[in-house]
């Protein structure tokens, strides 16, 4: 099965994979054709509204699709990947603040208005360089790569696993919230970071800088999911599957697998700080609030939802469970933490592989039954 | 990382370097130089165990254990149940660190100081005693993944099977008779078979040690007929290790037979040596017959 060329290993042989990123070529000419070219009027029009919210789940498929290439193949489950997104999305907070100018409350050219209200006499060492978007956008991967690297080092080299290494990366990511809320950081505080005016000199309130937003969403979903199912499908992706099933076996047959787990939760905390930094001009706002704990044991709940170990599923239940979430949100707001508890319980129970391995029982399924009506004896260990 | 370890590996007392060993040293001429990563096996064993202790909270589970594991031989280690069969091989690949004493690969590597990892890169396969094969995978998958080869993160990402690489695995599949079977996944093979991939998966890693922790254990007569032949053989070409408590299957590999008792060699010699041995039938042989 190994040495398939690119084109196979990426579209021909990934079925599952194809649909997916056919319906996201689809969402990316259809959304912006109808807010863009179909006039208001029409009951064809797509608010600005929905695109910023569909742009918003997009981000939230590419966090989802960066936990399950840890969680779904490495075996890792983190329960912080909230802090990485967040990271990312500081990143980009910093720059669209110096993006503002002095176009603030306080009129300030080169401080932000919390450090002026704060009576802070120049910027910190730390905020230098974020008016460049070059720079700011190396931050969004070096942020949460640097500390995923740093941590993942330690506890991996330390044969950190399973429920512990989940526990830490809850604190890390709690520890990450507490810090960003004291106003000596510098980050704003608990208001965080906000306002925000425009993006590489276009106005964000703009339809078109939104759609574009959307698009580069959309593409960066794309590009990740690319990128993560070259990384499954090749030997390396093999190795992280072995360590997942069988970790003392893969370190005798001599993978030092450490080194593998490092680099994979790394990368996966690159893709989400991308994500962080794609969320943060569409919703207009970064606060501390984002590396709650809450926020990442959601994330583990849409991955188990749509199906872990898929990645495309992945993607699929953070679109689910978030139009869940807003629809209940605005109908019946008390409703919906216990709506995702006993979402996760039930996925947990009945669905174990999520909404894919549902789909994949149910072909298994017919196609048994049409073998047994031609009297073929059914392929009982085919898998989706 | 990389660049700590190859610091160590610069540092290290037990080595000598080439230019050192050269005739314009004449005082050093005659010495053979150690090349690192390749076994040096001129004097015969493949394996020098010295003096090893291990305690796990005051309890000796080897106690000045002292073995050697010729080239190319063929060894059945047998012993009651808590003789330190098992934490003999963890000393051997690095899983346990010994208190005291030293095991050497060949006359240059010093075990005690490799991990896991590289162990196994330098030609020390081991089979566990529960079988252990990576379930998800097809067997091909599983062979792959033993495959001799650069086995870091990066040259794995890009890595693609050569024709050469391929051949050997498809001369493994032969041997352990498992081509029929080649892209079925391996959760789904009976247990005779798992064991039989996982000493393909060792033979993969062109390894010179074999350590095979109960080969047999749960398998039916003709499997375990057919685990004899292919462990024997392995020897010659590959120096193997045998730990085992079926006395039939030791009895049909018919070599040098180890006893051990507490942590210690109680008796060494062939199978009806040992089994006549006062001593042994004292603490092992005559618990069977009671």
């Amino acid at each position: 099965m190994p040495n398939k060329s690119l084109f196979a290993r990426l579209f021909a042989s990934n079925r599952g994979g194809s649909i997916f990123l056919g319906i996201l070529a689809a969402f990316a000419i259809i959304v912006p054709v109808f807010n863009l070219a179909v006039p208001e009027s029409s009951a064809l029009h797509m608010s600005t509204y929905t695109v910023t919210l569909l742009g918003k789940y997009l981000t939230f498929a590419l966090l989802a699709i960066a936990l399950d290439l840890v969680w779904g193949y490495c075996g890792i489950l983190s329960l912080g990947h909230g802090a990485f997104f967040a990271l990312g999305g500081y990143a980009m907070g910093m720059y669209l603040m110096r993006q503002i100018g002095d176009r603030g409350v306080y009129g300030n050219p080169e401080l932000p208005d919390f450090m002026v209200f704060l009576n802070w006499p120049e910027l910190p060492w730390y905020w230098h360089g974020f008016d460049m978007f070059w720079f700011a956008m190396l931050m969004v991967m070096l942020a949460p790569g640097v500390l995923a690297f740093v941590f993942g080092w330690l506890a991996f080299r330390s044969r950190v696993t399973g429920v512990y290494l989940s526990i830490i990366t809850q604190a890390l990511t709690y520890a990450l919230m507490l810090a960003f809320f004291r106003n000596e950081m510098g980050f704003g505080g608990n208001n965080g970071l906000t306002d925000f005016k425009d993006i590489m000199g276009y106005n964000l309130q703009q339809d078109s800088t939104r759609v574009a937003l959307f698009l580069a969403s959309a593409i960066a979903l794309a590009l990740a999911y690319l990128a993560c199912h070259y990384i499954v499908t090749s030997r390396f992706g093999r190795v992280v599957i072995a360590i997942r099933d069988a970790e003392d076996r893969t370190r005798f047959t001599g993978y030092k697998t450490e080194s593998y787990k490092v680099w994979i939760f790394t990368f996966s905390a690159v893709l989400s700080g991308i994500a962080g930094a794609l969320y943060v001009p569409q919703v207009g706002i970064i606060n501390p609030g984002e590396f709650s704990p809450l926020n990442s044991i959601e994330l583990v709940v849409w991955v188990a939802v749509g199906g872990r170990g898929t990645l495309y599923g992945a993607a699929l239940g953070a679109g689910l469970v978030n139009y869940a979430k807003t629809f209940f949100t605005g109908a019946l707001p008390e409703v919906w933490l216990f709506a995702l508890g006993a979402l996760f319980i039930v996925v947990t129970i009945f669905l174990p592989k999520g909404i894919i391995g549902l789909i994949g029982k149910l072909k298994n399924k017919r196609r048994a039954e049409k073998a047994q009506a031609i009297g073929l004896n059914p392929n009982a260990e085919t898998e989706s | 990382m990389k660049q700590l370890d190859q610091l160590r590996e610069f540092m290290r007392r037990d080595r000598v370097f080439d230019f050192v060993a050269e005739e314009r040293f004449p005082f050093t001429s005659g010495v053979r130089p150690v090349r690192p990563g390749v076994v040096d096996i001129s004097k015969g064993p493949i394996l020098y165990i010295e003096n090893m202790t291990v305690s796990f909270d005051g309890f000796k589970a080897i106690n000045d254990l002292t073995l050697y594991i010729n080239h190319g031989e063929l060894r059945c280690i047998i012993g009651p149940n808590g003789a330190g069969k098992t934490t003999m091989m963890d000393c051997i690949t690095g899983k346990t660190r010994p208190d005291s004493g030293t095991v050497f690969y060949g006359q240059t590597m010093d075990l005690t100081r490799m991990s896991e990892y590289e162990i196994a890169q330098v030609g020390i396969g081991r089979k566990f005693q529960k079988p252990t094969v990576f379930p998800h995978h097809t067997v091909f998958e599983n062979l792959e993944l033993a495959l001799y080869t650069d086995k870091s993160v990066w040259p794995t990402l890009i890595a693609k099977l050569s024709g050469e690489q391929r051949d050997h695995i498809d001369e493994v599949l032969r041997i352990i008779g498992l081509i029929d079977q080649v892209h079925r996944r391996a959760g789904l093979l009976s247990h005779g078979q798992t064991q039989w991939l996982e000493i393909g998966m060792l033979l993969m890693q062109k390894p010179l040690l074999l350590l095979v922790d109960e080969p047999v254990a749960g398998m039916t007569h003709q499997e375990s007929e057919r685990t004899a032949e292919l462990l024997t053989s392995l020897a010659e070409e590959h120096s193997v290790v045998v730990v085992e408590h079926d006395m039939d299957f030791v009895r049909s590999l018919a070599r040098t037979v180890t006893v051990l008792h507490e942590g210690r060699v109680l008796a060494e010699g062939s199978m009806d040596q040992v089994q006549n041995d006062p001593k042994v039938i004292e603490v092992y042989l005559g618990e069977t017959a009671h």
